[in-house]
């Protein structure tokens, strides 16, 4: 059983090449920091002690404190949660809306196709980040004003891709063949099409997940999404004062974790949806099913992704 | 090439059209009533509340509201700041011109260094690729909220160059108040732009036509000039118009960030007002400006390359 | 195979691998051993499967192999060593010295330029010609390839042309730079049938009436034995048979060779069954130590599998075959053995 696992870590490692295995081990710590906050944070992240006000790195605080004297790599740990589950909630919709929009217009093609087509075009072409102020005017600051109003702007950036990697299996002989055995559509297209199509789903939502955290980030830091006293990434950076008296650590050290967790989500995006030794994803695909021998519907995905 | 611009023209027309509905239809659906921000905390009379709502049309249906305030925009009133009572137009002009040059400065940065990263990826394969590539890999990352707080440490607060907050008096005073806000929008536009560049130059650099151009003796500069770049053009053109549009809507951001008092700023302490007409142009300004640019990519795209001129269908 | 000074292009012993960067082991040889040398105003004929290096060979003489390649042996242009020329001297090789005409005249011509601009430029850019005196010229020689209304053809785009006029222009464009030699990669292979014997005749006609050289690349050895006064038949990056075209029907003599002529199909002898060769081409990076087409041969021995052939003397061609003369002790046993 051990060396089942480290045999399928090593296989994963290989199919990752070395920055993606970085980068999948950078994530793995960051979520494990989200998870076990309460148990990795040296203390309370919004206890203040303004005697202590920016302090430097010491013992009692790893990486100093903040205008308030809290414990800025506290305020780091938890604000993880936040920063997390914001961009979580925002991919998660898209997913959950846009990939079955996707397949509906590649299955059905014609007008759906078309229809559908078009109005992914329409909310493409609106910025996010424009539609998501708009919401905080109506629905006032918060969280889950912006949340909605990412999901939205984010169904197109996934759905356009399910919609054309989805539409190349839809075209290719296999489906057909399948159809003409007396397969379901449902069946078909969960099980083969969207199978087959998975790594550029999941390599796209990687990357989306990033950009949504980036974009909250700057919502948050333009005090629109997460409010002021609450650990967050994004509201740590928008800590002017400290910044003007000449304290970087504390804007820093949160805006240097947002870059690195964006950085390691499009690596691995990359990575995921096809940029990897392609040998691997292809054996594996052949020995499973002959059915589904598309090679070159993997790659031309991976490619367009 | 007439029809496609005539065709173009007319779906910007309905794009803005549609936006302008949609940003019209949504704030006034929105909870909490625009007369409820004037009286603040106030309870008024409820001939007080009336009047008020006369004055400001909203005792008529939303069709009649939004036609009155369409015509209204298009013979350039904009409506009345409820906060302010400054008229809209006021507003929204005097931070026009100075986002207008901040993205233009910032464009210029992105296409010059973006251009040349990617050209210099491109034609030296290995060791200056791949450092270049882990650069751009790198600043596509960084979201011009960081960039701006790491700029205003090293530049403004530790080297004192450029001023941390606003922007000065004059035109010089401008650009040099806007420089550093325009490479916080620039950075990570560059990295992009470098990426799409040494794609494209890759791409055409193993095209047959080139080969031929090479095969004729022409001088290597000519060959990467009116061959290479010149038919990788659509595709960084796209980009860069693509990624001018995105600039537009990061400078709610770096406006903020910098203090520089354009439409980006307006926005955002409208939106915290709740100053719905101001909220309204602006934000359909910025819409257009982005509509504006992806529609001037496609051109640019049909201008550099003649099989699109003839398939207007395919551009409409 | 003696350096030979009236030899317009002489090819010595032209041996090119390729590095792959995606194994560590020793580049692999595309082309072997390649000798071959073109008077002025003489027409070559290159004929090979694909892969067997024919393409690769006249890269090789104008320098557009890729960077990976490395290259052995001589390559003499008027005299001058190509794989030494510098910039310069390369350029200016390319320009006046050799012109090549592709084989997918869609893909090797500019689609974003007009055809005006796509004919005058190397004039222009290379020669300083002015751009009025270059566009008189190309309508010019756009009349000599039978192109009717040149300065409309001038003003279009390429995607308005059909496949066949686009090669026109690629052999006007090669005929405006006035080269000595023409090296022509497959010219009518992406062309419809009709087109293909009207292009064709255009090469031939320029080519005899201008005196200029050419080598001519082909799968199609009919074409070639047609077109050229001497033809040399390639396998797996090697010259296999070389000889003059006038004799290739009745004397060619390697096994493959005899193949080529018996898998073509006749209209005179209409009982005759055509005849495929057995297997599937072999690049040369593929072959063993021995004759690369041992595999194939109906008459291999033991010594085609170890040792390669070296070019022999044999009815006044060069052909590599160790068993020239079993095969053909009998002449006519040798004929019926091409063509059973």
């Amino acid at each position: 059983m051990r060396i089942h696992i480290l045999g399928r870590i090593a296989r994963a490692r290989a199919s990752l090449g070395p920055a993606g295995t970085v980068a999948a081990v950078f994530l793995l710590l960051v979520l494990l920091m989200a998870v076990l906050a309460p148990l990795v944070a040296p203390q309370d992240p919004n206890l203040q002690s303004l005697l202590d006000a920016y302090s430097g790195p010491s013992g009692a605080h790893l990486l100093g404190t903040d205008g308030l004297g809290r414990d800025i790599a506290s305020r780091l740990v938890y604000g993880s949660r936040t920063s997390l589950l914001g961009p979580t909630l925002v991919v998660a919709v898209a997913l959950g809306v846009g990939v079955p929009l996707a397949l509906l217009a590649a299955w059905y093609g014609g007008w759906v196709n078309a229809v559908v087509a078009r109005v992914f075009d329409l909310v493409y072409a609106l910025p996010g980040l424009l539609l998501a102020v708009l919401a905080v005017a109506l629905f006032g600051p918060g969280l889950m004003p912006a949340v909605v109003a990412l999901s939205i702007a984010y169904i197109p950036f996934l759905a356009r891709i399910v919609l054309a990697a989805a539409r190349q299996q839809r075209v290719s002989p296999y489906v057909d063949a399948l159809a003409v055995q007396g397969f379901g559509v449902v069946r078909i297209t969960v099980r083969h099409i969207l199978r087959n199509i998975g790594p550029v789903v999941l390599g796209q939502a990687a990357i989306a997940f990033g950009y949504a955290l980036l974009d909250l980030a700057s919502l948050s830091y333009l005090g629109l999404a997460v409010q002021a006293p609450t650990a967050d990434w994004g509201v740590m950076v928008s800590d002017s004062n400290a910044l003007l008296q000449g304290y970087w650590l504390p804007v820093l050290a949160p805006g240097v974790l947002i870059v690195c967790c964006v950085l390691s989500l499009t690596v691995l995006g990359a990575r995921i949806s096809g940029e990897r030794p392609q040998p691997y994803l292809r054996t594996r695909r052949r020995a499973r099913t002959t059915a589904r021998t598309q090679p070159a519907a993997v790659d031309q995905n991976g490619a367009a992704a | 090439m007439t029809r496609m611009v005539i065709s173009r023209l007319g779906g910007l027309a309905t794009t803005l059209l549609l936006a302008s509905v949609a940003i019209f239809g949504s704030l006034y659906l929105a909870p909490g009533s625009p007369e409820d921000v004037l009286f603040g905390t106030r309870q008024p009379s409820p001939a007080a509340r009336a009047a008020v709502e006369h004055q400001l049309h909203l005792d008529q249906p939303l069709p009649v509201r939004y036609w009155d305030w369409l015509t209204g925009v298009l013979h350039g009133n904009l409506g009345t700041s409820m906060v302010t009572q400054q008229s809209v137009a006021s507003r929204v002009g005097s931070g026009l011109g100075t986002t207008a040059t901040l993205v233009l400065i910032a464009v210029l940065f992105v296409v010059v260094f973006g251009i040349a990263l990617g050209a210099v990826a491109a034609l030296r394969p290995g060791a200056v690729d791949a450092a270049a590539g882990a650069v751009t890999s790198v600043t596509v990352t960084i979201p011009p909220f960081v960039a701006s707080t790491v700029l205003i440490t090293v530049f403004a607060v530790r080297l004192g160059w450029f001023p941390s907050s606003g922007i000065g008096t004059g035109f010089g005073g401008r650009i040099h108040g806007l420089i550093l806000p325009a490479c916080a929008l620039a950075i990570m536009n560059c990295g992009f732009l470098a990426r799409v560049t040494r794609n494209a130059l890759l791409d055409q650099l193993g095209r047959e036509h080139v080969q031929t151009a090479v095969a004729r003796g022409l001088p290597r500069a000519i060959v990467l000039r009116d061959h290479v770049l010149r038919n990788a053009l659509p595709p960084i053109s796209t980009a860069a118009a693509l990624l001018t549009s995105g600039m537009f809507a990061s400078t709610l951001i770096v406006e903020t960030a910098f203090g520089v008092p354009g439409i980006g700023q307006l926005t955002i302490t409208s939106v915290a007002q709740k100053d719905f007409p101001v909220v309204q142009a602006v934000s359909l300004l910025l819409v257009a400006a982005f509509v504006v640019c992806n529609a001037l990519s496609d051109l640019l795209q049909a201008l550099i390359d003649p099989r699109l001129r003839s398939t207007s269908g395919r551009m409409a | 195979m003696s350096a030979d000074t009236r030899a317009l292009l002489e090819i010595e012993n032209l041996t090119v691998r390729l590095a792959d960067p995606a194994a560590d082991d020793a580049p692999k040889p595309l082309l072997e051993g390649i000798s071959l040398s073109l008077a002025p105003g003489e027409a070559l004929g290159l004929v090979g499967e694909s892969g067997s290096g024919k393409s690769m060979t006249i890269r090789a003489a104008t320098r557009l192999l890729p960077p990976r390649a490395s290259v052995e042996g001589a390559i003499r242009f008027e005299g001058t060593d190509v794989t030494r020329m510098s910039g310069p001297a390369l350029r200016a090789y390319r320009d006046t010295g050799v012109g090549m005409v592709f084989q997918d005249p869609r893909a090797h011509i500019n689609p974003t330029r007009r055809i005006g601009a796509f004919l005058t430029e190397a004039l222009v850019r290379n020669r300083g010609v002015g751009r009025r005196e270059a566009t008189a010229r190309a309508a010019a020689v756009l009349g000599e390839v039978g192109i009717d209304d040149p300065a409309r053809r001038l003003r279009q785009y390429p995607h308005e042309l059909s496949g066949g006029m686009l090669q026109r222009v690629m052999i006007a464009s090669v005929l405006l730079a006035e080269p000595r030699l023409i090296l022509a990669d497959e010219p009518t292979t992406a062309l419809d049938v009709t087109i293909q014997s009207e292009v064709v005749g255009i090469l031939d006609r320029l080519r005899r009436d201008r005196g200029i050289g050419m080598v001519f690349i082909t799968h199609d050895l009919d074409l070639a034995l047609a077109v050229c006064g001497r033809v040399a038949v390639m396998y797996a990056g090697r010259i296999v048979e070389l000889r003059d075209a006038k004799d290739l029907h009745e004397r060619a003599a390697h096994p493959y060779t005899l193949g080529l002529l018996g898998s073509r199909p006749s209209i005179d002898v209409r009982s005759a069954r055509l005849t495929a060769i057995p297997g599937r081409p072999r690049g040369a990076f593929e072959s063993g130590p021995g004759c690369a087409f041992a595999d194939r041969c109906a008459h291999a021995q033991d010594v085609c599998r170890t040792t390669p052939p070296e070019p022999v003397r044999f009815r006044d061609g060069d052909v590599r075959c160790h068993l020239l003369d079993q095969i053909h002790s009998v002449p006519t046993a040798a004929r019926e053995g091409g063509a059973a």
